[in-house]
């Protein structure tokens, strides 16, 4: 997977990990993709639902040792 | 405009109450259909956080300006987002404090009545998760049932009124919620009772709450009777209190009744649910007040927030009371039952001692609704 950018948005607490990841794909092109990484349990319901309600699309999430990663291919 | 911090008894005063009140959630829509702050007359809509970080002009006309305005989110963090946003658009609103957590762990006690010689029961009523723990208060005694495992609340209480708490029951092995009842036990020195059925694989020592057990509260003694139910658990015990109140714990609900599958049992057990409710229940008086361990909906809380109804009345209108039919029955309680309670195998065994999660790991194994009974 080419990961065109990466945000590091652990420890922080709900709504920061969405808002840095809404600037974030922002700053990226269409068809590039976008690493998150939290550690907020909540953004495993939210960034899937962001992702969605923006057309963008969730290719992969992960769990290891307490931090979740997601990668966004920007709509 | 302003921003106002709502404290969980906040929202609870207007649910007792019967106030108005506006909701805008901003959980995603999942969250909100499955589980939300319900009132009498409460007003609501849904528009998760993250559809508003570039503006909140679109759900401006959505707003009501001619009552008060709560935002809530899971945590709260998101909530004091929007609120603030609203506030700069010029709108005086609230948020919830803990957000949803807190709604989940907020308990408001209410009297529900006198029992003889002073006495009193009380009905500790968690308005956010449906669960309801009783006090029986006699003399400088008292007695606990079904405690949630906010032990705070009701030794705190007890050391307001200068009672000492003496019994501690459950009247089952709760699945939906963590039991306070073993934490208050040995914290206060009192006895802690399991229905020996439920607690064939409890790690812990407890003493067994039998068919026929009765306890004594206080100088003037009153009667805390065990009358075996079973049906929803297997070792599900009902209590008779002063000869007044019938606690039911999940075998009865105001508008429901007990769901006989979270143990996995649910085939097993409807013919011994089926017992309880139209034969040993319809041996009892009819004039008894039953007093559950659970309510589901709003519409099941009295005016003064209890959650109480004449036994005689229940067996008049509540439905699962009225199947005469026992295959009707049998397929009402096991098919197409509602979605089983969150985490409601880790709280089995939290609830025998086998895992101690931590308080952040036991808040996040209670979120969401009871769902202990079937309607």
């Amino acid at each position: 997977m080419n990961i065109t950018k990466t945000l590091d948005a652990k420890g922080l607490a709900c709504p920061m990990p969405i808002v840095r990841t809404k600037k974030a794909i922002d700053t990226i092109q269409s068809g590039e993709i976008l690493e998150v990484l939290t550690t907020d349990k909540g953004s495993l319901n939210d960034i899937k639902a962001w992702s969605a309600a923006g057309g963008h699309t969730v290719l992969e999430q992960k769990e290891e040792a307490g931090v979740l990663y997601f990668y966004i291919q920007k709509a | 405009m302003t921003v106002n911090m709502w404290k969980a008894a906040d929202v609870a005063r207007k649910v007792i109450d019967n106030k108005e009140l506006f909701i805008l959630d901003v959980r995603n829509a999942d969250a909100f259909e499955d589980w939300k702050i319900e009132g009498h007359q409460f007003d609501y809509l849904n528009i998760p956080y993250f559809e508003l970080l570039d503006g909140v002009e679109e759900i401006l006309p959505r707003i009501p300006t001619d009552k008060d305005v709560l935002v809530v989110c899971a945590k709260e963090g998101s909530s004091v987002m929007v609120a603030e946003m609203l506030s700069d658009a010029g709108l005086t609103v609230g948020y919830l404090e803990g957000g949803m957590k807190s709604w989940s762990m907020y308990l408001e006690p209410i009297k529900v009545g006198d029992l003889a010689d002073g006495g009193e029961l009380y009905q500790f009523v968690r308005l956010g998760k449906g669960c309801l723990s009783y006090m029986v208060v006699s003399g400088d005694e008292a007695a606990i049932i079904d405690a949630v495992r906010f032990t705070e609340v009701f030794t705190k209480f007890a050391e307001e009124k200068n009672i000492t708490i003496k019994h501690v029951f459950d009247t089952h092995l709760h699945a939906d919620h963590i039991s306070g009842g073993r934490a208050i036990a040995a914290a206060t020195g009192a006895t802690y009772y399991l229905p020996p059925k439920d607690a064939e694989e409890v790690v812990y020592d407890y003493t067994p709450l039998e068919d026929g057990l009765t306890v004594k509260v206080g100088t003037s003694q009153i009667n805390v009777g065990a009358v075996y139910s079973p049906g929803h658990t297997i070792g599900s015990t009902s209590f008779v209190v002063d000869g007044k109140y019938l606690l039911t714990g999940d075998i009865l609900f105001i508008d429901s009744i007990g769901r006989p599958d979270l143990a996995g049992l649910a085939e097993d057990w409807v013919a011994d649910l089926r017992e309880s409710l139209y034969v040993r229940y319809r041996a009892l008086a009819e004039d008894l007040i039953v007093c559950p361990a659970h309510f589901m909906i709003i519409d099941e809380l009295n005016e003064d927030g209890t959650v109480a109804k004449r036994l005689g009345d229940l067996f008049a209108e509540n439905h699962g009371l009225n199947v005469e039919d026992e295959k009707v029955f049998r397929s009402m309680v096991t098919d197409n039952l509602p979605p089983q309670p969150h985490a409601y195998q880790e709280i089995r065994h939290v609830n025998m001692g086998k895992i101690m999660p931590t308080d952040e790991e036991q808040t996040e194994m209670e979120i969401g609704p009871n769902r202990c009974a079937v309607r």
